[in-house]
């Protein structure tokens, strides 16, 4: 329970760490979009490259940042097995046996892809780690305005998501009580087959419910004690701001999706150039 | 059973920026058949102490390695805790035996009620406890939860069928407390088991855990920071602060010390509290802090002096 870090913030004070939620929002999808669009190891190593600046200038441990990708491995590993063994392409294959097939090309394909999960497990991570619950809401808010002309409710959705992100950690540390507390009731949580261990959960699950529902209950009474009124005269305690550092990454992030696009479409004719440049 | 921990520690979170010592080379010896009292703020590390006496927190790990050991052998620093003959230092303990003979209500039991009625959620520790081989029978379930029902002060036919959510506040913290001492453990474990009652129901709690203590487990031990509380039942107290044990003493000698207490954050009982003022006006009264103590005391004097 206490591993995961998917979806945490590592508290320190970064270039990273003060960049606009909304940058970095904007430049998560950008990144995202130039790891399925590259298509080559120039252009994903490009991908990897600016994921590790950022995580120097985050301050945040590389292997904080490694460990996120431990929930997913298996995932990793598996899709990679299965395109090595199956994917058939026009070159011959190295290796045949029963319905597998190894081609060099299958290989390749799959080590795209470990890079691609890999990469897209770390820099969603990044910005959970840099990025406050709060910051994070308000700057969806603010990238969602557009959609109030069509009287879609933003503030509510950020203030479900909000709220929702708040009580990860609060939920979180209920579940382990309850667990500890049918625990030392003889519960047993780690043996047996699928179906004991399904019905183990019940335990816990019930009184989880009970207490979320609760909380629910008395956090809807405390908004209303304080007349809570959705977005009416409210105004922000935190301002957004653009800063220069917001510049700068806007910048990078343009230049590396142009970049990734142009490799894709010049490939190797734009490296023959740029390598003629240089020799 | 006897519970002896010698130079205990505990981090949560360690090595990232959350690190938190709770425990702080804690030693301390509970005998068998006391009526334990902990005392201390929050966060001073009692609960985190408490949840290592039935292996729901586990000696870390780092400290059963090889080098480790051979260092701590050489400088008498070892970390020990034993819980009569299991020694929660080691990887080997059957924790499932433990947790037996350690019964742990946790601080607002009532929210740990799960089952569609009262009778299931009283007998799921009996039913988790028993030996593979020899599943007890309805009757013998019956039976204990019956005995179970009724030493926390609950009529059997009148509420074993009914759901636990249907019952008061009062009603659902004695099923719960009811749902651990179903299995009959030797030491009993309360963390905070008045908090959040009324004080006739705190009144009926602790007389509970009289009862409890008289005739069904050993040792009880409750963490609390009501000093009323501990003063009134507990024959031994210990005093944490900071991930440490301040004072191991008697209720008596404790609350004696009301500056050292303050200095902590801690209060000191009601009684107590009449002993100073009475002091301050030239009247020594010595007494055990307990409200009968207290009124034997000064009729006592009165009975000398004539007039108190």
């Amino acid at each position: 329970m206490k591993d995961v870090s998917f979806g945490q913030y590592y508290p320190v004070d970064s270039f990273v760490h003060r960049l606009d939620p909304r940058l970095k929002l904007l430049f998560l999808i950008v990144f995202i979009a130039a790891i399925f669009v590259a298509n080559s190891f120039w252009s994903l190593g490009l991908c990897v490259l600016i994921l590790i600046a950022a995580v120097a200038f985050s301050r945040v441990p590389f292997g904080k940042v490694l460990r996120s990708v431990r929930g997913v491995i298996f995932l990793v590993l598996f899709t990679a097995a299965v395109n090595v063994l199956f994917y058939t392409g026009k070159s011959e294959p190295l290796w045949e046996w029963w319905i597998f097939t190894v081609t060099r090309e299958g290989i390749v394909f799959s080590v795209f892809l470990v890079l691609r999960l890999i990469l897209l497990v770390t820099c969603s991570s990044m910005l959970t780690y840099t990025t406050t619950p709060v910051a994070l809401t308000d700057g969806i808010e603010s990238l969602l305005t557009p959609l109030k002309w069509v009287h879609f409710p933003v503030h509510a959705l950020a203030l479900i998501m909000s709220i929702a992100l708040r009580f990860i950690p609060i939920l979180m540390d209920e579940t382990e009580r309850i667990k500890n507390a049918q625990k030392a009731r003889g519960a047993d949580f780690e043996s047996g087959g699928i179906v004991k261990r399904i019905r183990a959960i019940v335990p816990i699950l019930i009184p989880l419910l009970l207490s979320a529902f609760r909380r629910a209950d008395e956090l809807g009474d405390a908004m209303d004690a304080r007349c809570y009124m959705g977005d009416k005269h409210r105004v922000k305690y935190k301002k957004l701001t653009f800063t220069w550092r917001d510049l700068i990454v806007a910048l990078l992030g343009a230049a590396l999706l142009a970049g990734v696009i142009l490799l894709r479409i010049y490939g190797a004719d734009l490296l023959g150039v740029y390598l003629g440049v240089v020799l | 059973m006897r519970i002896v921990a010698e130079h205990l520690s505990y981090t949560y979170n360690p090595k990232s920026p959350f690190e938190t010592k709770a425990l702080d080379d804690v030693s301390l010896t509970i005998e068998e058949g006391e009526f334990f009292g902990i005392l201390g703020h929050t966060g001073s590390g009692k609960s985190t102490f408490v949840q290592h006496l039935n292996g729901l927190l586990r000696v870390p790990s780092s400290l059963r390695g090889y080098r480790e050991k051979k260092r701590d052998r050489e400088n008498s620093s070892r970390t020990l805790l034993q819980v009569g003959d299991f020694d929660l230092t080691s990887k080997k303990t059957d924790f499932r035996a433990l947790r037996k003979a350690v019964g742990m209500v946790f601080q607002y039991p009532e929210y740990q009620l799960f089952a569609e009625t009262v009778k299931d959620d009283v007998a799921f520790g009996l039913k988790n406890f028993a030996e593979k081989n020899q599943k007890p029978s309805a009757e013998e379930i019956e039976r204990a939860v019956r005995e179970a029902l009724g030493a926390v002060g609950l009529d059997y036919s009148e509420v074993a069928a009914k759901s636990p959510f249907d019952l008061s506040g009062g009603q659902k913290r004695r099923v719960a407390i009811a749902g651990v001492i179903v299995t009959r453990p030797e030491i009993l474990i309360l963390d905070e088991p008045a908090a959040g009652l009324d004080p006739l129901g705190k009144q009926d709690i602790l007389t509970l855990l009289h009862d409890l203590h008289r005739r069904w487990c050993k040792t009880v031990i409750i963490v609390s920071h009501d000093m009323d509380e501990i003063a009134e039942n507990c024959t031994m107290s210990a005093v944490f602060a900071e991930g440490q044990v301040k004072y191991c003493l008697p209720p008596r000698e404790l609350f004696q010390k009301a500056e050292e207490l303050s200095a902590l954050g801690l209060d000191i009982p009601l009684t107590a509290k009449l002993c100073r003022a009475l002091e301050e006006r030239g009247v020594h009264v010595d007494c055990d802090f307990t409200t009968e103590g207290f009124v034997r005391a000064v009729l006592a004097l009165k009975a000398k002096g004539g007039r108190a």
